[in-house]
């Protein structure tokens, strides 16, 4: 049994919807409906689900960017919920985010350079030599060069800029990584390339994915571990075969029915 | 297999760069009543190609060269009234993001009135009456066509660009990735509905997508594009287990399978460029 890293306990979260005519009303939709999960030290645990199923909602608040109701977040045995801002910060370091739009997650008027290192400098880690040198060779890792510092995020492609922002999360040396649906707005031929570049990374720099998805195909590949979000709940949780070969509720059978071309591409 | 549309030598270029082929001599057929799937990467042309037919190329682009024989009349170069006249009657089209191609500040029902008015002249109840019809063809209540599309779901919303795709009865559907945007159950939703409305109406759709587990599930036949040109065509049987290509293979096999037990391989295309030039 290996270390646990990151463990969710009882997390809830309403939004208030305006509801009814011209919106006077309100109904309060549960977003996260006592919600608990562990990730392993190292591992990869899948959340999948529909639009509006909360999977987002759960990635957010893990890493404390929107406050919870209740429940608490154990990072390394410490509740993240309740730490205070410059603690909350330091924090932070070891707990990135990848974004599923690359084109709206990096900012359009700051050069490559300064997007991957700004993490370095708010953090204050190490001399100015020594976080440029860090830069370009988070870059080149990524399958960048050093001359793309000095270009702006509109000169590359989608799959490029999903480097910049693997990039930008990992030169900071997390231990945990949250993905939110990092490769559904890329081309199935750069899918796989951001895919395998995310496992080497993970074996190389021992990290811990949160990989959150709609994709199951793309779960299959990447999770050790899955677990079904639907309608705010955890429905269902476990090893990656055992939600593939023989899933218990009828929704996770719905969904995995719904890959397209199953059958036919399993020959 | 009686021809509904044959596409011959179509070459789409930039209107300031006529030596740049963003299309190139692309030649298929579609026979009616069947789903001929255009697969390809960002780039490789396809979503022009679908334009090309419909005569709704950018003004920057030019179709350089080609016939588009769509019931044995060439499409290309036929004025825009006659153009009009096919468009949204005999051809029906769908395009990738329900979100934006419905204006938000009509209802549902008026946005589907549309086409019916236009083409076929209806009005009062008859227009009514035929509004509720499509809506319940593809899983809306009739009562919906009184919302406003931010009411609507993405899912919901792309069954209404379909219903107005299809009010006229047209014989052939052009989809440009109709599902990309979409969840998955949603998607398997939409697909179910076009391959029934396919069947029902004997319509034909050229279906555009990057996906090939998309192309599994409805295609008759297959088109793979890569860089303008067409690298392989045939059956979707053929294409799948018996690609010959090595594009179409490399294509297919950075599609992660729902089994998990074949290894994830992205395209080397250094290798693909060389294979070309020798």
């Amino acid at each position: 049994m290996s270390e646990i890293i990151l463990s969710a306990r009882h997390l809830t979260k309403s939004y208030k919807q305006r509801s009814g005519r011209f919106g006077l009303g309100t109904t309060l939709v549960k977003a996260l409906d006592d919600v608990s999960l562990d990730l392993k030290q190292g591992s990869t645990l899948a959340v999948v689900g529909e639009s509006g199923s909360g999977k987002s909602t759960l990635a957010r608040c893990l890493l404390q960017l929107l406050p919870l109701d209740g429940g608490e977040v154990l990072f390394q045995g410490q509740d993240l919920a309740k730490l205070s801002g410059p603690a909350l910060r330091e924090q932070r370091r070891f707990l990135q985010m990848v974004f599923q739009d690359p084109f709206a997650s990096l900012n359009p008027r700051m050069r490559v350079g300064q997007i991957v290192g700004e993490g370095l400098l708010i953090h204050q880690l190490g001399t100015q030599e020594e976080r440029h040198d860090k830069v370009v060779r988070m870059l080149q890792r990524v399958g960048l060069s050093e001359a793309d510092m000095q270009k702006y995020p509109h000169q590359f492609s989608g799959g490029q800029r999903q480097r910049i922002g693997i990039a930008r999360a990992l030169v900071l040396e997390p231990r945990v990584v949250v993905c939110d649906e990092p490769v559904s707005a890329l081309d199935v031929s750069i899918q796989a390339q951001i895919l395998l570049l995310l496992k080497e990374l993970q074996q190389e720099m021992a990290l811990s994915y949160l990989f959150i998805s709609h994709d199951l195909r793309v779960v299959r590949h990447i999770a050790d571990e899955v677990a079904v979000m639907y309608q705010g709940k955890l429905i269902e949780q476990g090893s990656v075969e055992s939600i593939y070969d023989a899933p218990a509720q009828e929704y996770t059978r719905n969904l995995l029915q719904s890959i397209p071309g199953r059958r036919a591409l399993a020959a | 297999m009686t021809e509904l549309l044959r596409i011959e030598g179509l070459t789409v270029t930039p209107q300031n760069a006529p030596d740049k082929l963003l299309v190139n001599n692309v030649s298929f057929t579609l026979g009616s009543g069947k789903t001929t799937c255009v697969v390809g990467e960002s780039g490789s042309g396809k979503s022009l190609t679908a334009l090309s037919v419909m005569g709704l190329l950018s003004s920057q682009l030019r179709l350089a060269q080609g016939k588009v024989i769509f019931q044995g009349q060439d499409l290309v170069g036929i004025s825009n009234d006659a153009l009009r006249k096919i468009r949204g009657g005999r051809i029906g089209m769908i395009f990738q993001e329900p979100m934006t191609s419905l204006n938000p500040v009509l209802t549902i029902g008026k946005q589907i009135s549309e086409t019916l008015i236009v083409h076929q002249g209806l009005r009062g109840q008859a227009l009514k009456a035929r509004i509720a019809a499509l809506l319940e063809q593809v899983g809306i209540p009739a009562g919906r066509a009184s919302s406003y599309p931010d009411e609507l779901s993405g899912g919901q919303r792309q069954r209404v660009m379909i219903a107005m795709s299809i009010a006229c009865e047209p014989v052939m559907l052009i989809a440009d990735e109709p599902t990309t945007a979409l969840d998955v159950t949603v998607q398997a939703q939409i697909l179910a509905l076009l391959n029934k409305l396919k069947t029902r109406m004997n319509m034909a759709m050229l279906f555009i997508t990057h996906d090939f587990g998309v192309v599994a599930d409805i295609a008759d036949d297959v088109v793979v594009m890569f860089r303008g040109e067409i690298v392989e065509s045939g059956p979707v049987a053929e294409v799948l287990h018996n690609p010959q290509h090595p594009y179409t293979q490399a294509l297919l096999a950075c599609v992660p399978d729902a089994d998990g037990k074949r290894p994830l391989k992205p395209i080397d295309y250094a290798w693909l460029n060389e294979g070309a030039a020798a």
